[in-house]
């Protein structure tokens, strides 16, 4: 059931309105997408767009966290970060006001977990405050601070209820819900 | 029987830990399908020196200088697992993200990838069947539990409940074809359908199709919706939350505007009164700036208004049309903002302790709206600051200074506050004397008599502009130690001087003009006082507006030209919602002497906020304090209902109950109190219609009789301590459920270590396998 990347048919659209939260992006987001292609793509059904063009896009072209974006809503077997018409309107519709507290903390989780496991660990908390901090050196945490900081945020008092040594989901959604800034 | 199972060790060796010896137990390991993704873990630099050099040391207790890993049966983050323990551990239930993860689906996925050389054991067969089971179905269970859940639900239920999922959107199709297979209509792929249903299907897919289109629509409609989204990708939600708060603002003063027009100013309008002071027919510029004149005779302000019934097609009494209209429109404001604080409230209140923020900051802190670069660097020095101020604190504690040291920020810190409470004293002494002498200038009757009355309220606009940036000056001056303190100091300082100018000028007004008007030479001090609100207001917003041409516009070519500096100006986000809720506060005191005023204020916030947004975009950049949003506005809303409206709310209570109305003017001319009013509208009501008299004995009954009111205020007082005693009884609960988690975790530990345990033992009795 794929649709050319050229229209977008009646059914396809109902289809995806049906499932996805905000129901007028669909369009825009189609010709968004449409924009990323060449033209003999554009002609070929279920296209999918490698991570170097997603990247092009202004919103994504900042983002510390454009690769893990691209990562996480791509379905490729190759695990390249291509993303379909419909990985892209997951995205869309995942970081729109109109998502959850539930859904943007489960993706929010999936894009903090470098290592895909399932957990938060030290090597992700690590990678995820380097993101944070950008890539100058006088912004890049020490050694030292960088200790503390995981030491801090993985330990009993912080968020790791169960002490295990990691953050598990459970765990990460408790700690946003405590926090309303966590508007995104 | 023994196993014998061979994995692939993909981690570096590492030194195992003395695990207790059990006996051998009877090897039953199941096999549980894959790891997950990877299993191999890069040392942290830091981290294998941790491990290395870490003893065995009891599980219990994780004291704060703990390293990295906690002790070494309190965390299960050893990296000295063995194969089939990770795999284990990453096939925990928690570990999935979520109960419908796609952590599953990958698992699958990286199945065909892993160049896994494990050989198939020799379990038992049970063992076999079981892990066959788990191995292939359980991605399929769940697919299949979920279908069946959504199923029992209704149709729009189980819309809702798909679009809530955190699932990709083909798995999400591919459920909702399964779920809503015996729903016919939302079926696309059914295609013999009878054409009487298929127009039906066709009308409402083309509604569905009308529905959505509306909705978008309707979402752009929301006021300044895409002036906010730029200015929040570029500046933040600090700066966004100053705009929310303007918004709000016009909205509540619309609702006012709307009720006092309906209500009091058309009827007004529409049978203007037979009064008519002819000298004072012209009309100058001047007029619109200083209230007096031609203004003075419209409906704009109190005196305009009879004391009469309007003899129309139905007796309209516009007294007590004045006095119910007023009440009532505060009292819904007072219901709104009530609601609006409790619920900011409840949302940051936390039954639980919040033990820290670290964790906050690193999760939450990274506003995903921002994407201009510059402003997405600008955000990771923020936060990058942020987070080094907090370890700091942390890691150093306080440093010891000296006591010289110490003395020496004392005195600092005290010649600031005395130097800001001294300006904040002068400041109002010169209102006070201001306003006496206004007044002595208005009997004398001089030339520039209209000039002269905006001398006030242009010194009170003055004040209100550089007394803060005083404030600022000491505040840079004493250097304190946590950037919140700085603008909660801010804050306050700049709260007390308005509340302290407010304060005098109502002194002014209600204790003495209105006490004894003529001394004075006022015939109708309410108009007088309404100008003077009229003109505080007007000189509020002219100053403001050269303040952000002079201030931000100019200053930011100074700095660029002269002092060739690449900073722009930063937007002080305390000082222009200050600045805001002081106007508010005016406007609430003076829709009592003057109906109008709130659209007097909509059309300021409105040109404000043009103003405000253009300014930022051309002059000003990003803050570089941390500015805790949602944490802000809770204050800024408490600040406009607290001081703010309740001092309006307890001044116009003042007049209406205590103050004599003057007897030349307005519509309570006759009246010993405006209160009266009410109760005169009562009475006559009662004798009109004995039908209504139900209605006076109840507004009698509530009003007049205190016994009534004590009885509610005594009820709401229970209610809020019963509150109060479930909201601690939740705390304990969650302490002893948190306890209970602790020691399940505990567990966990234990089984994972004995199960390393048993697959030590077996390698080491089987060291060829």
């Amino acid at each position: 059931m794929g649709t050319t990347a050229s229209q977008l048919g009646k059914d396809m659209l109902s289809e995806y309105q049906h499932c996805v939260l905000i129901h007028d992006i669909c369009f825009s987001a189609h010709k968004r997408f449409a924009e990323l292609l060449t033209r003999e793509e554009k002609d070929l059904p279920n296209i999918r767009v490698s991570m170097e063009r997603i990247l092009t896009l202004p919103e994504l072209k900042s983002n510390p966290f454009r690769k893990r974006i691209c990562h996480v809503f791509s379905t490729s077997e190759q695990k390249d970060g291509s993303l379909t018409f419909e990985d892209f309107l997951d995205l869309l519709s995942a970081f729109s006001d109109s998502a959850t507290l539930e859904i943007k903390s489960h993706y929010a989780f999936r894009i903090f977990d470098f290592d895909d496991d399932g957990t938060l660990d030290c090597g992700d908390l690590e990678k995820l405050v380097n993101c944070l901090t950008g890539e100058t050196d006088d912004t890049r945490l020490t050694t030292e601070e960088m200790r503390q900081l995981i030491n801090n945020v993985s330990s009993l008092r912080q968020s790791d209820i169960d002490k295990d040594g990691t953050v598990n989901l459970s765990e990460f959604q408790h700690v946003i819900s405590r926090s309303p800034d966590f508007v995104r | 029987m023994a196993h014998s199972v061979s994995f692939d060790i993909c981690q570096r060796d590492s030194d195992y830990e003395n695990l207790e010896q059990d006996e051998p137990g009877q090897d039953s390991f199941q096999h549980v399908g894959e790891p997950a993704a990877s299993t191999q873990r890069r040392p942290e630099i830091f981290g294998m020196d941790f491990i290395t050099e870490r003893s065995d040391s009891s599980s219990d207790s994780s004291t704060s200088d703990e390293t990295l890993d906690g002790g070494p049966e309190s965390s299960l983050q050893r990296h000295g697992w063995s194969a089939a323990t990770l795999r284990v551990l990453s096939s925990m239930p928690s570990r999935s993200a979520g109960p419908n993860s796609n952590a599953e689906v990958r698992w699958r996925g990286s199945k065909s990838r892993r160049p896994s050389q494990h050989h198939p054991s020799r379990p038992n067969q049970d063992d076999v069947v079981r892990a066959k089971v788990v191995e292939i179905t359980p991605e399929e269970n769940k697919k299949q539990q979920l279908v069946s859940n959504l199923r029992g639900l209704s149709v729009s239920e189980r819309l809702r409940k798909l679009r809530a999922m955190p699932l990709s959107l083909a798995d999400k199709m591919e459920i909702r074809r399964l779920a809503f297979s015996d729903v016919a209509e939302s079926s696309l792929i059914d295609r013999d359908i009878p054409c009487y249903s298929l127009l039906s299907v066709y009308i409402s897919r083309s509604w569905r199709h009308c529905m959505f289109g509306c909705l978008s629509v309707l979402s752009s409609l929301q006021l300044w919706h895409s002036p906010m989204k730029k200015l929040s990708g570029r500046f933040g939600t600090g700066v966004l939350s100053y705009f929310l708060f303007l918004r709000t603002l016009l909205l509540l003063n619309l609702l006012l505007f709307v009720i006092t027009g309906l209500f009091l100013v058309f009827p007004q309008a529409v049978n203007p009164p037979s009064l008519y002071d002819s000298h004072q027919d012209t009309f100058t510029g001047l007029e619109l700036l200083t209230g007096t004149g031609y203004l003075s005779q419209s409906v704009m302000f109190y005196g305009h208004y009879t004391n009469t019934m309007i003899k129309s097609q139905m007796p309209y009494s516009i007294p007590a049309a004045y006095f119910f209209t007023i009440t009532i429109a505060f009292f819904i404001t007072c219901i709104i903002l009530v609601y609006n604080v409790s619920t900011s409230l409840g949302r940051r209140f936390h039954v639980l302790k919040s033990h820290g923020i670290l964790a906050v900051k690193v999760f939450c802190s990274w506003d995903f709206k921002v994407s201009k670069r510059t402003s997405v660097r600008l955000q990771s020095e923020k936060i990058s600051t942020q987070l080094k101020e907090l370890l700091s604190e942390m890691i150093g504690g306080e440093e010891e200074k000296s006591c010289m040291q110490r003395f020496g920020r004392l005195m600092v810190h005290l010649v600031a506050w005395v130097t800001c409470l001294a300006c904040i004293v002068l400041g109002a002494m010169a209102i006070h004397y201001l306003s006496e002498s206004n007044y002595e200038a208005v009997l004398k009757h001089s030339a520039f008599k209209e000039t002269e009355l905006l001398l006030m309220s242009a010194a009170v606009s003055g004040f209100n502009l550089l007394l803060p940036g005083l404030f600022n000056l000491c505040a840079w001056v004493e250097k304190h130690d946590s950037p919140s303190v700085r603008v909660y100091v801010s804050i306050f300082r700049n709260l007390l001087l308005k509340v302290s100018i407010v304060v005098v000028l109502c002194f002014h007004w209600l204790g003495r003009i209105a006490v004894e008007p003529e001394s004075h030479g006022l015939q109708c001090w309410e108009n007088s006082v309404g100008q003077e609100l009229y003109r505080l207001l007007l000189m509020d917003f002219i100053f403001t507006v050269l303040y952000t041409f002079l201030g931000e516009f100019l200053w930011r070519l100074f700095t660029k030209q002269v002092l060739r500096r690449k900073r722009k100006p930063v937007f002080d986000i305390a000082r222009n919602v200050l600045e805001l809720i002081y106007g508010q506060t005016l406007t609430w005191l003076g829709v009592l002497f003057a109906p109008l005023l709130p659209a007097v204020q909509i059309l300021k916030l409105i040109v404000l906020f043009y103003m405000k947004k253009s300014s930022l975009l051309l002059n000003c950049q990003a803050s570089r304090k941390p500015w805790r949003a949602s944490q802000m506005t809770t204050v800024f809303i408490s600040l406009l209902c607290f001081p703010s409206f309740l001092g309006a709310a307890v001044s116009v209570t003042y007049t209406i109950w205590m103050i004599k109305p003057s007897p030349g003017c307005g519509p309570f001319r006759n009246l010993t109190t405006m209160f009266q009013s009410g109760q005169l509208w009562a009475r006559e009501l009662q004798d009109a219609h004995p039908v209504m008299s139900w209605l006076s004995w109840a507004y009698n009954f509530l009003v007049e009789k205190p016994f009534f009111l004590f009885l509610v205020s005594g009820v709401l007082l229970m209610v809020i301590y019963f509150h109060t005693q479930v909201v601690d009884g939740q705390r304990r609960i969650i302490s002893r459920l948190e306890k209970q988690i602790e020691n399940e975790g505990k567990d966990k530990k234990f089984l994972i270590t004995k199960l390393q345990g048993l697959y030590e033992q077996s390698s080491q009795v089987f060291p060829d396998r």
